[in-house]
């Protein structure tokens, strides 16, 4: 009794401790923090089409965060505050969220889409958005990101107004080509994926 | 813990000393919770305060943090315009604190803050006293109601609403605007900067332009702007008035908004609802007197208020107050152009501030700031217009970062969309 007792306080305590070192104050910390207040403490969006950040691969942002300041990847505020910082800015915040917790959003979703989803992916997305799109130094995280995001995000990309890699057009609109409903099936399975 | 017959002596001695000393006596009777350790009191549950509270305990938990705050609920200001044209319920603007005292493990009082004790580092409320190491103001705005003929503080605003704190004032404004008669006048006035959200007057014209145009499109919207210009997003509003409600700048007899800039409201006469601004007066059937503004009472009674009787300066990288060290202010009441007095602005401030109260509080080097608005305005339900900038310290100031931020180019129903993601994170922020 009394062992589990210390138990539980030690590992209290080494939360306690690890999540204080998260945010032991810096420069860095500073200027991530005026991220949060759209993006959520942490980098954990609660609000259904702004992206969660904590435990995205630092590549991924940094680069998205150059292609918003050059203003090749549209948006509404983001373009003019990335403005507001240097590259060396993005890469110090986008490695401080990469070491953040990922918490994919808790959302309801069409069972139906995201299981016709399931195997669109796998069939032509699994190669680069490796695990259900759960992992990826350079694509980012799609599994558990917000389902109006990934919608806001696969219209900008199929409506030509966001670039997409050779790869990734190869895939969508290439051989085959994915329909509307293919693609609301598959963001409809990232989105059931966290 | 049990007490033995000497520290139960010691006890007597200790508070019977303090008897005879007079007055310390009625404080330490009404103590609220006797301070063990380091302590951070924060004074407002808003924008500011509640995002202060969380960041100290997030960044040094050692340092326990008590929240004043004087309700269990907080209504948000930014989006409430939407409740009045009838497409958002208040309680979507609508957050408690359990959650973030479970969280974070701050300690909430629900109390009226009343003075400030700035040598003896003693807040009063009416529930009791609270001792500080630090303190952390951000109670918002209170109205400069004197400067306008015939108004009472205590009356008026039942009859001409200012709907600028929201919740039944918010409420009051969507019952008179619904029924008012066909064909009838609102006047809106402005105040003069810097007030409390800048585009908020405009975004307020906009949406009772929107609800009058479905249900009563013979009526008209009369801006009275004591600036000599729209404050914030002005080619942008302009915009969308003349796409949406007929608006002509050069013929304010056309559509539905007429726009008045160096306009300022002197005088209202209440029972015969007309207004006046030193040159002409106008009948109206719905007035929204939006007051001029300094800061919350509760920064007068601390002393930090500066020579314009009206806001507090306050130090850009710590918002330690330049008149009371120890006191900290943020959100509206502080002196912090060029930013905004916006909500975004205030969890932006309380971030920095609390980041450098746990530096001073461990005597550590501070932090250089670094700040982020956001801020959406509705032009209709569809369509809203967005201002965004990043601002940081340069020689001893706050300063707009060159060449970034900017409003959008255009009004646009993305911006609607991203405008309720934004209030979605900002209120879980401040709740969570």
């Amino acid at each position: 009794m009394r062992l589990k007792l210390l138990m539980a306080l030690i590992a209290g305590g080494m939360a306690f401790s690890a999540s204080a070192l998260a945010h032991e104050p810096s420069y860095t910390a500073m200027m991530a923090n005026t991220c949060n207040g759209c993006h959520g403490t942490d980098g954990v969006s609660a609000g259904p089409n702004m992206p969660n950040l904590g435990g995205v691969p630092a590549n991924y942002m940094v680069e998205q965060m150059k292609l918003f300041k050059s203003g090749e990847r549209p948006s509404s505020v983001m373009g003019r505050l990335a403005k507001g910082y240097s590259e060396g800015d993005f890469t110090a915040m986008a490695k401080y969220f990469a070491a953040m917790k990922y918490v994919g959003a808790k959302q309801p979703v069409d069972d139906a889409k995201a299981a016709r989803g399931k195997v669109v992916h796998e069939e032509r997305c699994e190669k680069c958005h490796e695990k259900g799109g759960s992992v990826g130094a350079d694509e980012g995280i799609l599994a558990g990101q917000w389902l109006e995001y990934l919608q806001i995000s696969m219209n900008e990309f199929r409506s030509g107004k966001r670039p997409m890699p050779k790869k990734m057009a190869a895939k969508i609109e290439g051989e085959g080509k994915l329909s509307d409903a293919d693609v609301e099936a598959l963001v409809h399975f990232y989105a059931s994926q966290h | 813990m049990s007490m033995n017959r000497r520290s139960f002596i010691k006890l007597l001695g200790a508070s019977a000393g303090v008897g005879l000393a007079g007055a310390p006596m009625f404080s330490v009777a009404n103590e609220i919770m006797p301070k063990k350790g380091r302590r951070v009191v924060v004074l407002g549950g808003g924008y500011g305060g509640a995002i202060a509270a969380k960041y100290i305990r997030m960044a040094d938990p050692s340092i326990e943090v008590v929240l004043v705050t004087e309700n269990k609920e907080y209504i948000s200001g930014p989006l409430s315009t939407l409740v009045i044209a009838g497409f958002r319920d208040l309680k979507d603007n609508t957050i408690t604190y359990e959650k973030l005292e479970a969280n974070h493990g701050i300690k909430m009082v629900y109390a009226h803050a009343e003075s400030v004790d700035a040598a003896a580092k003693v807040l009063v409320t009416n529930q009791g006293t609270i001792a500080y190491d630090r303190l952390v103001l951000s109670p918002g705005i209170d109205f400069r109601f004197e400067e306008i003929e015939g108004y009472d503080p205590k009356t008026t605003p039942d009859v001409i609403p200012h709907g600028w704190l929201p919740g039944a004032q918010t409420l009051l404004l969507k019952k008179q605007i619904e029924s008012m008669k066909q064909g009838g006048v609102v006047v809106l006035t402005v105040p003069p900067t810097p007030y409390r959200c800048p585009p908020g007057p405009y975004e307020r014209t906009s949406l009772f332009a929107y609800y009058l145009k479905q249900h009563n499109p013979t009526a008209k919207v009369i801006v009275w702007d004591a600036n000599e210009k729209i404050a914030s997003k002005g080619p942008l509003f302009m915009k969308g008035w003349t796409k949406h409600y007929g608006f002509d700048a050069k013929d304010s007899s056309k559509g539905m908004v007429s726009y008045h800039s160096n306009s300022k409201i002197t005088k209202i006469d209440v029972k015969g609802m007309e207004v006046d601004n030193g040159v002409e007066s106008i009948k109206a059937d719905m007035i929204n007197i939006i007051p001029p503004q300094k800061a919350g009472l509760i920064a007068f009674k601390a002393g930090v208020v500066g020579e314009d009787k009206k806001w507090c300066p306050v130090d850009p990288v710590t918002f330690e107050s330049k008149l009371a060290p120890g006191i900290h202010v943020i959100g509206d009441s502080s002196s912090a152009a060029p930013m905004p007095k916006s909500g975004y602005s205030a969890n932006s401030q309380a971030k920095c501030c609390a980041t450098n109260v746990v530096q001073l509080m461990n005597g550590k080097p501070l932090i250089p700031p670094s700040f982020v608005n956001v801020c959406y305005s509705f032009i209709t339900n569809k369509e809203a217009i967005s201002v965004a900038a990043v601002y940081k310290e340069a020689g001893g100031k706050i300063a707009e970062v060159p060449n970034s931020g900017g409003v959008s180019p255009d009004l646009s129903e993305m911006d609607a969309r991203y405008a309720y993601g934004w209030i979605k994170n900002i209120l879980t922020e401040m709740s969570t």
